[in-house]
């Protein structure tokens, strides 16, 4: 277990990302170096602007690095692939679709036959609580069940990485926390490597067992922090002492960026 | 308190009138405008009551007219409609994918679709000849370019993020314009349909201007000619109709086809 927790998944090898806007050359992320292991829970916290989505974005396929790689197992990453899947902020669910189609989407990609696909879903939907929801529409449920409903999806097409992009950020306070904890047991449960983005340091602790803080202008990875808080983690781990130590210091971190970005 | 409520109870009751009530009240209202209108001594020429115009439909039909008109007309507008919608859909999705074809087409609808047809008729005629022929191109030219326009911008505005969710999913170039654009788009089709014809209809009359031997914007222009207008009031209702028909047409699919939509109400 320990030796195959070692295994290197995802590598990113000095990633640039830069725009070329009317004012100029951006350079949205400046040489972003990190290994992130098999099966390991990777959460990134930092202002807006620090390139946090770019280099989500990048990882999944849908943008290219101006220079450097990011590799998965050993093999360079150009394009989507479905060994990669996403969850974005705002659901992306496909409205003319219902619960279970939407869900079943992925496997149609794969060709997966019809009800062998729907049983998959199935079981995604119901580990997501939405059973008795599969034939209604997204314009019928709620925010949270949404974004359920688009973690099923990704889940249902049965990544290895999981790359989430601030996919609690648009939900109220109570939700959120019901579906970080969803998450995390899912997680427990079937195993992948998972990389979170958010702005919430308190999700970032909770989920994480490392904590990337990037600094923007230009954006870059600025410090690790292990979060040793072991699982099976609750609601209650919030008012750990080690947990507020752990908040207090990333918070600090993550506020001077802020700073710095309103100067 | 009590009494309070008893109004509250009141009031709602005062306010909850069946939509059909409505309607008969509407209804009435009109008809009591159009009274006045009819016995007005400047208005009352132009406006005959109900029982002048209702059967001035047996008049007509009596004169081997009516029913040419109204099949006339209908022939013009569904041709030049469908002409213009299969043309519009492709051109649309062209403009969409390939930028050179929308830079050099879309000044250019935008350009024609603001001329009034009534302008641009008289030089279909002169290439066509009388007849239907240039009616139904002319309500193609028009209806076309209203809902490519319509649908190129619809195509546009769909949401990236949901072919980044089917591209991140698995779907290659093929399975996002069959399996995304395409019902994504269905609303703003059906938008454009509404639009189309609504448009069709108005091209209608410029274009029976150009010498057709039937049809109801052509009847209206002749009766108004002999002062006639219990007929011609009676066309006139014809096309709203006709119209109203239309459009509830349009809503019955809109209804099956993006039930999915979110809506504001």
């Amino acid at each position: 277990m320990a030796g195959n927790d070692k295994l290197v998944k995802l590598k990113i090898d000095n990633v640039v990302k830069e725009y070329q806007g009317r004012g100029g050359k951006t350079v949205a992320l400046n040489g972003a170096n990190l290994d992130i292991l098999e099966n390991e829970f990777i959460c990134v916290v930092g202002p807006s602007g620090c390139g946090k989505s770019t280099l989500l974005n990048i990882i999944a396929g849908l943008l290219e690095p101006t220079s450097g790689a990011v590799y998965l197992d050993g093999k360079k990453i150009e394009g989507t692939g479905v060994e990669r899947g996403v969850v974005f902020q705002q659901y992306a669910l496909f409205p003319w679709r219902t619960v279970i189609k939407n869900v079943m989407f992925g496997l149609e990609m794969k060709k997966v036959p019809k009800d062998q696909a729907e049983e998959i879903a199935r079981k995604y939907i119901e580990s997501v609580g939405l059973k008795g929801f599969e034939n209604s529409y997204p314009k019928e449920l709620s925010g949270g069940m949404k974004q359920r409903v688009a973690i099923a999806r990704a889940y249902a097409a049965n990544p290895e990485v999981l790359l989430l992009d601030e996919p609690f950020g648009a939900l109220d306070a109570q939700t959120r926390v019901q579906l970080q904890t969803e998450l995390l047991n899912t997680w427990e449960k079937e195993k992948k490597t998972c990389f979170f983005i958010t702005h919430d340091v308190d999700e970032a602790i909770i989920l994480a067992q490392r904590v990337i803080i990037m600094s923007a202008r230009p954006g870059r990875i600025k410090r690790i922090v292990n979060i040793d808080i072991p699982y099976p983690r609750t609601q209650e781990t919030k008012s750990d002492p080690h947990f507020l130590e752990l908040k207090a210091e990333i918070w600090n971190e993550v506020y001077k960026e802020f700073l710095e970005v309103r100067k | 308190m009590q009494s309070g409520g008893k109004n509250m109870g009141e009031k709602k009751k005062k306010i909850v009138i069946n939509d059909k009530v409505w309607l008969l009240l509407s209804f009435c209202a009109a008809m009591l405008v159009w009274f006045l209108l009819s016995i007005g001594k400047v208005t009352g020429r132009s406006f005959p009551f109900m029982d002048k115009v209702i059967p001035a439909i047996g008049t007509m039909i009596d004169r081997g007219a009516f029913w040419k008109d109204i099949r006339s007309s209908m022939f013009c507008v569904v041709a030049g409609f469908g002409l213009g919608f299969v043309t519009a859909l492709p051109v649309a999705f062209l403009m969409a994918w390939y930028t050179p074809v929308q830079k050099i087409i879309e000044p250019w609808i935008n350009f024609i679709r603001n001329i009034p047809a009534l302008g641009y008729a008289p030089l279909l005629v002169i290439i066509f000849g009388i007849g239907q022929k240039p009616a139904i191109i002319l309500i193609w030219i028009c209806t076309f370019m209203t809902m490519s326009i319509t649908i190129y911008q619809g195509i546009k505005n769909i949401d990236v993020t949901l072919i980044k969710a089917a591209r991140v999913l698995g779907a290659n170039d093929f399975d996002i314009f069959v399996k995304i654009i395409c019902p994504a788009t269905v609303p703003f089709i059906i938008t454009a349909v509404r639009l189309g014809l609504s448009a069709g209809l108005t091209t209608l009359l410029a274009a029976e201007s150009t010498g057709a031997q039937y049809g109801i914007g052509m009847r209206i222009r002749s009766l108004a000619n002999s002062f006639e207008s219990a007929p011609m009031l009676m066309y006139i209702i014809m096309l709203g109709i006709i119209g109203l028909v239309l459009v509830k047409i349009v809503d019955i699919i809109e209804r099956k086809l993006t039930g999915w939509q979110e809506t504001i109400s």
